[in-house]
């Protein structure tokens, strides 16, 4: 790794917990090159590769439906094993038992933890393998990929995203650092008081519970924070509230699977930009921002792939690390 | 723009970013509000859940439960339940509502305990949490219906609650009366074990009618051995009569609450009551 790309690895931690990207104070030698190429080249001639470009662009939602079939999938097991008794994936995302073992979300296990101060083995067997799995996966993944507020909210994002057009509704940005600070109360209201404060407000317990045991009035809840997002800030339970994506996030720090950018063909259009959740971790793709010819897309990203099938030259793509010195 | 000069903040972007912290503010405060809502007196439920067996005393309950329901997937007769938002901290907690459906042991071997993967609902209390008042049984319960197995008793060190005859003047039995028929008519959705009808399998109590001349239907229908009894006791105006009466090994699982004919029931389990000292 570059040393460019060792200082942004750093810089994408510290944007995750709220930090607003910036111009970049180091760039390699070779993205230089590229940037200063990308400065000469003939502006009619560019604008005519970039018309080629879209003309020949396949307009795909291959990761979105890969994607939500996934998560669709992953959730009904949970209703499918209960209601017809067939013991594959027992309890809800909170803790559940797939076959047998134990898996046990990690933001749940963390305040179950702090408030009672006790850890018992089973507890601890399934955070630990929950861990791996996400290391594995790549963190957030966890959100886009298997959360059930995420896709509610994601249906919320295309009714706002459609008011906005029509000139209802703003979407009123909140200030990122708000995520850490929650994180960071609900883990001391746990300790302090004893009670796992956000367990009662969690949405993603909350949905997946009324998913598998019935909706109760929490789900209220759920749709007051989906009314919100529709018609005052974008997704903004995911973005600005939710501890469970932060703490995902952290595991994603470490993790191989990610998306990548390489800049080189890269048009600097912003399309990407567009369909984020969480278009800060995507600073790079702005023209003259790329540290290197390749970058790694920051722990925040929830690798949902909505980027890589809005990107026309395929600058954006799933990667993951050291597999393709493996192969 | 150029340099490294700071560019001039306009009035338009200053009262931008006044409103960004407004905003900001406000949505923590909502997210802050609700989240301590269950604070509240009048969210959070005063009324006492009864838990399911091998809970932990609710506080530590509460900090404890994952509120992932897989004590609710493994209960044969479906009696645990999961709590809603007007619990406060509750939400999502598993109870009994023992007039509905009662906890009658008919897994054999207190399921919902094995299934918990954080030990709020437990075999062996960890060492530094204290003990209710009257909660430690004894001894440990002998389940009726395994009363010749090998290993008759339940792996059961507290009680969850303690039955009580809260309605004395409407028992039958202190009436002198018996009983005939379905114990809660024939709509009653609860389930229950009845050894000489299934060993393994729970049956709708509307499908076992009874017909008795004094009733004793708590008495009956009782999974644990020797928690409760008829009696002949002194009534309040002196005179003698026959009364359920509960004994020290009662567990407090609720099946004599939800066996009564009475509408109330005249015994009811008192969650968290210990056997008086």
């Amino acid at each position: 790794m570059s040393q460019a790309l060792k200082r942004r690895f750093r810089e994408q931690i510290l944007i995750m917990f709220g930090r607003e990207p910036g111009k970049p104070e180091q760039i390699s030698p070779q993205a230089k090159e590229i940037h200063d190429l990308k400065r000469v080249t003939n502006k009619a001639d560019l604008q005519a590769a970039k018309e080629a470009h879209r003309l020949h662009q396949a307009h795909s939602h291959k990761w979105r439906n890969r994607r939500w079939v996934t998560l669709l999938l992953a959730n009904l097991l949970f209703v499918v094993s209960y209601h017809f008794d067939i013991q594959i994936l027992e309890g809800a995302l909170t803790a559940s038992r797939f076959i047998g073992f134990h898996l046990i979300d990690l933001n749940s296990a963390l305040q179950v933890m702090l408030a009672h101060k006790h850890v018992i083995n089973n507890l601890l067997i399934g955070t630990g393998t929950v861990l791996v799995l996400w290391v594995l996966l790549g963190g957030r993944t966890f959100c886009s990929w298997v959360c059930p507020y995420h896709l509610l909210a994601e249906f919320a994002e295309k009714i706002h995203l459609r008011l906005v057009k029509m000139k209802l509704v703003t979407d009123q940005p909140i200030d990122r650092r708000l995520r850490s600070l929650f994180w960071l109360l609900f883990a001391v209201l746990a300790l302090a008081t004893g009670y796992t404060v956000y367990e009662a407000i969690s949405p993603t317990g909350i949905a997946s519970r009324a998913l598998i045991y019935g909706p109760g009035l929490a789900m209220l809840w759920v749709l007051a924070l989906l009314a919100f997002e529709i018609v005052f800030s974008r997704r903004a339970w995911c973005r600005y509230i939710c501890p469970i994506g932060l703490t995902y996030g952290v595991v994603g720090i470490i993790s191989p699977v990610r998306v990548k950018y390489t800049l080189k063909d890269c048009f600097h259009e912003g399309d990407c930009r567009k369909v984020c959740l969480v278009p800060h971790v995507l600073d790079t793709v702005i023209k003259g921002r790329a540290v290197d010819a390749e970058v790694p897309i920051g722990p925040d990203c929830t690798r949902c792939g909505l980027c890589v099938d809005a990107c026309p030259t395929g600058s954006l793509k799933f990667d993951v690390k050291g597999l393709g010195k493996l192969l | 723009m150029t340099g490294d000069a700071t560019p001039p903040v306009s009035a338009e972007r200053r009262q931008q970013d006044r409103r960004r912290v407004l905003r900001t503010l406000l949505l923590s405060g909502s997210v802050l509000g609700v989240a301590l809502s269950g604070y509240l007196p009048l969210v959070y439920s005063k009324k006492k859940r009864l838990r399911p067996p091998g809970a932990l005393d609710e506080k530590d309950f509460l900090a404890s439960c994952i509120k992932c329901g897989q004590c609710v997937q493994v209960c044969p007769v479906q009696a645990i339940k999961l709590a809603d938002m007007v619990d406060g901290f509750g939400v999502g907690t598993p109870y009994i509502d023992a007039r509905e459906q009662a906890c009658d042991f008919s897994c054999d071997a207190v399921q919902c305990i094995l299934a918990c993967p954080t030990g709020s609902l437990t075999y062996q209390k960890p060492g530094f949490l204290p003990v209710r008042p009257g909660a430690a049984l004894a001894t440990k319960p002998t389940l009726l219906a395994k009363e010749h197995d090998p290993e008759p008793t339940l792996n059961l060190a507290e009680r969850i609650g303690l039955a009580r005859l809260t309605r004395p003047e409407s028992c039958l039995a202190r009436q002198g009366k018996g009983f005939k028929g379905q114990a809660r008519g024939p709509q009653f959705q609860g389930e229950l074990r009845y050894m000489s009808v299934d060993r393994w399998k729970p049956i709708k109590v509307a499908d076992h009618p009874y017909d008795v001349a004094l009733c004793d239907l708590c008495v009956q229908v009782c999974p644990i051995k020797g928690a409760i009894s008829i009696e002949t006791v002194s009534a309040p105006d002196g005179s003698q009569c026959q009364s359920p009466v509960v004994h020290e090994s009662c567990v407090g699982c609720g099946v004599c609450e939800m066996i009564c004919p009475t509408e109330p029931a005249s015994i009811e389990i008192i969650p968290g009551e210990g056997w008086p000292a």
